[in-house]
């Protein structure tokens, strides 16, 4: 009934995908933590600027940090409560930003007030853009980029296919299939606004042959008159990276070092796009997402709307997690960051948290030399040579894996370390190497 | 409260089954038949063989790591594997003495010198059967029949020669099926190539079981099919049309195929990762080179058996291979 593709990008890996214990559960509400932590740095970018006191009150949805410039997004009161303390708090990169502390009232009417609603039928493009801005909405899908940002089509290019990305390919997660499941309306509503700040003579929503049901409940609610079209691909991880996406759906190739409106294309993730249609009517700011909680260590697994600021410690007591728990990933268990410090707060990136435990984890074995086995190159979806970029960003080569290698290219998807059988740390050397090029770029400017 | 440190992982936090050590112990697996076949059909003799190269490629193995305060490396089976290959490809009747510099050559020069695993260029066995080719001409070209009555009974003298005495090779020594054909033009039967009665080096014997542990590798993932059917194939086709050419000067393809080292070298050895490129493409082109070269030596050369040069010989372009043929990046 839609348009199933056989297209799919070169490589890629078969991570096992343990989606059925979360795909079925409804998305619930989560209480609210006693005291929210709000940490500023929350997107990509500068962090947000905080504009309330010590000792103020305030009530859901109001602005509590405004954004600081145009690469920036303000941050809206989960809950309503009182500000405790404005001061540092934990990140899960590990440094610390500043935050705020929200103790919330008990008992509390949670009715958030309607601000400016952006009106998808006359506003112009740059209305709509502010309105995405005002709503403090980032990327969901995990990397946190203001969304505003993206949305804009530079001058001079044209936007001709809005990509919906409904792919998930990350093993354990699910927020995107119940998004899809529950929200349609949400999402049509905000592909109004897409279509009309992208200027896009069509809308594609990719998603993968696993989530059969979710396409099938997005095809049959196409509203009459939209442009839409639901396409089927196979499952393959990292089909949710945007350049993937592009090459499955369309056959198009991302230039080297180019953005997808180069190709026409503008890729949106598909619950941030029903975050538009949700927010933008009545000019609500976002205060809460979808995420899965999930994991052999979890006891209550699921989908819950779970609002932003919520202390990671919380989130894991209210769901309970087994004795033996022996790490915690934010996001997927291929991207995701691993936590050390329970202090942090669930933000707007935070798609998923996966708990493992103790016998569940394979211990990451001791790196060994590369034997050339040639599963890496077999599995990089850039089609890089890992195992040499490997051996030379341990040299710290940096020039030659510029020159020769396309190390700029890699979008640390962590195929090629998945499948690696002598556990050398590659996207972790890559990632050190990239970001060693980016500073001597830099430094090389600067004189 | 939540109390628990947290162990700290690099993403992915995922990790695909199998590692090298488990990698290499079912390439041992898929060895052992042939090896187990070898000695059935040639008695005790191929026991000891086999026993001293794998012991002398463990052994030094262990004494080098020692040396060089690495960490012990022999966990990983890989000197196993050099040790099984090496005394696979030997006369069942070789000195034992000779065997264990084999396997001394074979870890110290094929692989410890340029590094260890993964590091070495050469496929270490191979390295060490040249090596024992030139310094000890005439015992690796003297053979044994296969398939003797009183194999497990007794021993040949000439497996206990003193080292650096000539040693005297006692029974008839029967000539290989591909020496029979280069210097008598006698066909030796298909099936009893392909099953493995008759003579020849250790792991010569049968086509089937080495085919079978193939099979094995590849279902396991470990071994790209394209390089022993590269090579099969290409050294098929072009005997082919060479007998059809001229059926007097030239053997049989069936022939081509299931005589001497081939397809020991093309299943266990060309297929080594270390040796072979990386890319599919990269792949196909090494399993032509070689079954070009095994064509070659054998029909022009001097010698009855090419495929040991022809896969060093690949092993040495192979990094260069990878360098030429490179999946295309995406977007450029
Ligand atoms: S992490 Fe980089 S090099 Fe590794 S597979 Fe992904 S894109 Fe390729
Ligand atoms: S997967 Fe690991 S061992 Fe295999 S070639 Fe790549 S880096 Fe080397």
């Amino acid at each position: 009934m839609f348009n199933f593709s056989k297209n799919t990008f070169k490589h890629g890996v078969h991570p096992p995908e343990h989606k059925d214990d979360t795909c079925t559960m409804k998305i619930k509400q989560f209480p609210f933590a006693p005291v929210m932590i709000i940490p500023m740095a929350q997107h990509l970018g500068a962090p947000s600027q905080v504009v309330v006191k010590e000792g103020q009150e305030v009530s859901r949805g109001q602005l509590i940090a405004k954004a600081n410039g145009y690469m920036s997004v303000p941050i809206h009161a989960p809950v309503s409560g009182v500000i405790k303390k404005i001061g540092l708090v934990h990140t899960l990169s590990g440094n610390r930003c500043e935050g705020i502390y929200l103790e919330a009232f008990p008992f509390s009417g949670q009715e958030v007030p309607a601000g400016h609603g952006v009106d998808w039928r006359t506003s112009n493009q740059d209305e709509i853009l502010a309105g995405v801005q005002q709503a403090g909405i980032v990327g969901l899908g995990g990397a946190a980029f203001p969304t505003h940002v993206k949305l804009k089509v530079p001058d001079g290019k044209k936007c001709e296919v809005l990509m919906l990305n409904g792919i998930e390919c990350e093993p354990y997660l699910t927020t995107d299939h119940r998004v899809m499941l529950e929200q349609s309306s949400d999402i049509f509503m905000g592909i109004r606004y897409l279509l009309r700040s992208t200027q896009a003579e069509r809308v594609i929503i990719g998603i993968e042959a696993n989530k059969l049901d979710a396409a099938e409940h997005l095809q049959n609610n196409i509203p009459e008159g939209l442009p839409v079209e639901v396409k089927v691909v196979p499952v393959k991880y990292p089909q949710g990276a945007e350049k993937m996406l592009i090459k499955s759906v369309l056959d198009r190739e991302v230039p080297s070092g180019g953005l997808p409106i180069d190709v026409g294309v503008v890729v949106v993730n598909i619950a941030t796009c029903a975050e538009i249609g949700r927010l933008l009517p009545y000019g609500h700011g976002i205060q809460e997402r979808v995420v899965t909680i999930t994991g052999p260590g979890v006891k209550k697994k699921g989908n819950y709307l779970i609002p932003i600021g919520t202390p990671l410690r919380f989130a894991l007591e209210e769901v309970g997690v087994a004795d033996n728990i022996s790490e915690v990933y934010m996001g997927g268990p291929m991207m995701g960051m691993s936590v050390s410090n329970l202090d942090i707060s669930i933000t707007k990136g935070t798609s998923g948290i996966v708990v493992f435990t103790e016998g569940e984890t394979k211990k990451q074995g001791k790196p060994m030399a590369c034997i050339k086995c040639g599963a890496c190159v077999q599995a990089c979806p850039m089609s890089l040579n890992p195992s040499r970029m490997g051996i030379l960003a341990k040299h710290e080569a940096y020039q030659e894996m510029l020159d020769q290698e396309h190390i700029m290219d890699c979008f640390e998807c962590g195929s090629c370390a998945y499948v690696c059988p002598s556990n050398i740390p590659l996207v972790q050397y890559f990632r050190q190497s990239k970001s060693s090029i980016r500073k001597q770029k830099l430094k090389a400017n600067a004189h | 409260m939540l109390t628990k440190t947290l162990r700290i992982t690099t993403s992915p936090h995922l990790k695909k089954g199998m590692d090298t050590p488990t990698i290499m112990r079912h390439v041992v697996y898929a060895l052992l038949p042939v090896a187990i076949f070898s000695v059935f059909v040639f008695g005790s003799c191929a026991f000891w063989v086999l026993a001293t190269t794998v012991l002398s490629c463990l052994i030094t193995e262990f004494l080098i790591n020692q040396i060089a305060g690495n960490h012990n490396s022999l966990t990983d089976s890989s000197a196993i594997i050099t040790g099984l290959l090496l005394g696979l490809t030997l006369p069942p009747i070789f000195p034992l003495w000779m065997a264990a510099v084999g396997g001394f050559i074979a870890i110290a020069l094929g692989k410890m010198a340029f590094g260890g695993l993964g590091n070495n260029v050469f496929n270490p066995a191979l390295v060490a059967r040249a090596v024992l080719q030139a310094a000890f001409p005439v015992a690796i070209t003297t053979w044994y029949p296969a398939m003797q009555a009183d194999r497990f009974q007794s021993l040949p003298s000439s497996l206990f020669t003193t080292p650096f005495f000539q040693p005297v090779f006692d029974g008839v020594s029967g000539a290989t099926p591909l020496s029979a054909f280069k210097f008598d033009q006698v066909v030796a039967s298909a099936n009893d190539l392909a099953f493995g009665f008759v003579s020849g080096s250790l792991g010569e014997t049968s086509a089937f079981l080495i085919l079978v542990g193939g099979i094995y590798l590849w279902y396991r993932g470990i071994i790209n099919w394209r390089v022993p059917v590269g090579i099969i194939a290409t050294v098929f086709l072009l005997s082919g049309a060479l007998y059809l050419i001229d059926a007097t000067t030239f053997a049989p393809p069936q022939f081509m195929v299931l005589s001497g080292g081939l397809m020991l070298g093309a299943v266990f050895m060309a297929t080594d990762m270390v040796g072979s490129p990386m890319t599919n493409k990269g792949m196909w082109i090494y399993a032509v080179f070689i079954g070009l070269m095994v064509v070659v030596i054998r029909s022009w050369g001097g010698l009855p058996e090419g495929v040991m040069y022809a896969i060093l010989l690949a092993n040495a372009i192979s990094p260069h291979i990878d360098r030429m043929v490179k999946d295309r990046v995406y977007g450029t």
